[in-house]
């Protein structure tokens, strides 16, 4: 049992001011604005927006800066914050095939229609520290864009019946902000808790399935990563308009095959999608998804972590774990002082009995 | 997925989806009108679809703010926009109610241009992502020679 203690008022807001100074760093340096953090910080703002579950730029930029740059804090303030706001509704699902792609990439395909675009990406990059990088830098290059539709690779696929098919489903989504997690989970539900859950244990269980803990041999059939227009349907106007406009990334992985001596073998799905630009989380989670439709597929569960539900939904959050695991720094004095004096008796019964033992 | 072509639905997502400050720089004077709902920021949850064409599941919120307002004609307008700024909300709910007066014919033109401007901001932002389009070659092995 815990029980609360008071005091020490003084002292915390002392505590509190020194973080603010902290915080600021350096007086003699400019404050760093919220625009440059949303500007050259954009990878972590986008994973402050994927894992605070909350699509806002500017908010997750403020964030980072409130939490000296603490990432798990920073989710921590915007999910607060969300709490704060009424829910005006749900979108229309995303039509992720219609994105304006900054990339997209195929690890099965090399030609594939509409073709192979890098983007602003990493890869390729020697990864050696640029001690001189210049201030102000030469434009990107320019090409005529080719207007073909961008098709799906697993469509390709799909086409043909290579792939397992999507059946068209328009069930309403479950949703774990309004309603607790309840197992067994269906894949909609464990899509939500991936997209939010934490990159860091996403990539540790994606990559353990690759070393054999749950291995389902996956290829990236395609990562995308590019701008959707988010559409809702305003019930006073009776129809849907767009309401903005979001960045994604999106991972399809062709996945070992299912199949019996009445039903071909076909490869089957693992998907990813996660906002903002993030295409390791977004790998991850497909790898995360497929291992967990083991029972769907028919396949065997070997034990492994990634193949849990239970145990990859319970532990995803990085909100509910850093919570629970902080909470035990602060003062638990009378809950400690009763295990306290639990072991002074036990002790001093194995004295007595080993005292009487020697008489 | 998308509804029919409509003017209005065109304009309300033009609105939208314009940065706040461009829009009022495009329209910096609002005529006199009442609230019938003041600008509210909440969240609308986006869904995603399983496997891109499957069943729909929520993917995370995003910030949206809406108003509603009447001209003295007694034309209502609703705006619903991306963020949290409420003058944007209401500049787009005015303009939606605008629209749907004789004023439609001023406003048409400053419209265009703010489509104008989000058509070339995509526009380059593929013209870039054209130019790291690629072609991948597989290379003939040693020991299949």
């Amino acid at each position: 049992m815990y029980v609360a203690v008071k005091g020490g008022e003084r002292a915390i807001d002392n505590a509190h001011a020194w973080l603010a100074e902290e915080r600021r760093g350096d007086p003699d340096l400019p404050l760093m604005s919220v625009a440059q953090i949303r500007a050259q910080m954009t990878l972590a703002v986008n994973r402050v927006m994927a894992e605070g579950s909350l699509y806002d730029p500017d908010l997750a930029a403020l964030a980072i800066r409130q939490a000296r740059g603490d990432l798990i804090e920073a989710v921590f303030l915007i999910r607060a914050y969300r709490t704060t706001l009424p829910r005006l509704g749900a979108s229309v699902p995303l039509d992720t095939g219609a994105m304006a792609v900054d990339r997209r990439v195929s690890a099965t395909f090399k030609d594939l229609p509409g073709g192979q675009v890098l983007g602003p990406t990493f890869d390729y990059t020697h990864r050696l520290l640029d001690f001189a990088e210049a201030a102000a830098v030469d434009p990107a290059p320019l090409a005529q864009p080719d207007p073909a539709p961008l098709p799906h690779v697993t469509q390709i696929l799909d086409r043909d019946g290579l792939i397992e098919p999507i059946a068209p489903d328009d069930s309403p989504a479950p949703d774990l902000t309004r309603e607790p997690l309840e197992l067994p989970a269906c894949r909609a539900l464990r899509l939500q808790a991936l997209a939010r859950g934490d990159e860091g244990f996403l990539l540790s269980l994606a990559y353990s399935t690759q070393r054999g803990y749950g291995r389902t041999h996956a290829f990236v059939g395609e990562l995308r990563i590019g701008r959707v227009a988010v559409e809702m349907e305003i019930p006073e106007l009776g129809f849907s308009i767009e309401i903005g406009e979001i960045e994604l990334t999106e991972c399809e992985t062709v996945n070992q095959f299912k199949g019996s001596r009445l039903e071909p073998a076909q490869f089957t799905r693992g998907y990813g999608l996660v906002p903002g630009q993030s295409e390791r989380k977004a790998i991850a989670m497909s790898l995360v998804d497929r291992a967990l439709r083991w029972q769907e597929l028919g396949e065997d569960f070997t034990g492994a972590p990634a193949q849990d539900a239970e145990f990859v939904l319970s532990h995803c959050d990085n909100i509910q774990a850093t919570g629970f695991l902080e909470h035990i720094k602060l003062p638990h004095y009378v809950d400690f002082q009763a295990e306290l004096e639990l072991v002074r008796r036990l002790r001093a019964d194995a004295h007595t009995a080993l005292q009487e033992a020697a008489e | 997925m998308s509804a029919p072509p409509d003017p209005r639905r065109d304009w309300l997502s033009l609105m939208a989806r314009s940065a706040p400050e461009r829009l009022a720089e495009v329209l910096p004077d609002l005529p006199a009108h009442a609230l019938l709902r003041a600008p509210e920021t909440g969240t609308v949850m986006v869904q995603g679809r399983v496997s891109a064409t499957g069943a729909p599941f929520n993917l995370g919120e995003m910030t949206v703010t809406r108003c509603a307002i009447r001209l003295d004609c007694g034309t209502v307008g609703h705006g619903h926009v991306q963020g949290r700024s409420h003058a944007h909300a209401r500049r787009a709910a005015v303009v939606d109610a605008l629209m749907q007066t004789d004023e439609a014919p001023r406003l048409t033109p400053l419209l265009e241009g703010l489509r104008t401007t989000a058509q070339a901001a995509r526009d380059l932002r593929a013209a870039k992502a054209a130019a790291t389009r690629v072609e991948f070659f597989t290379l003939q092995r040693g020991e299949d020679a």
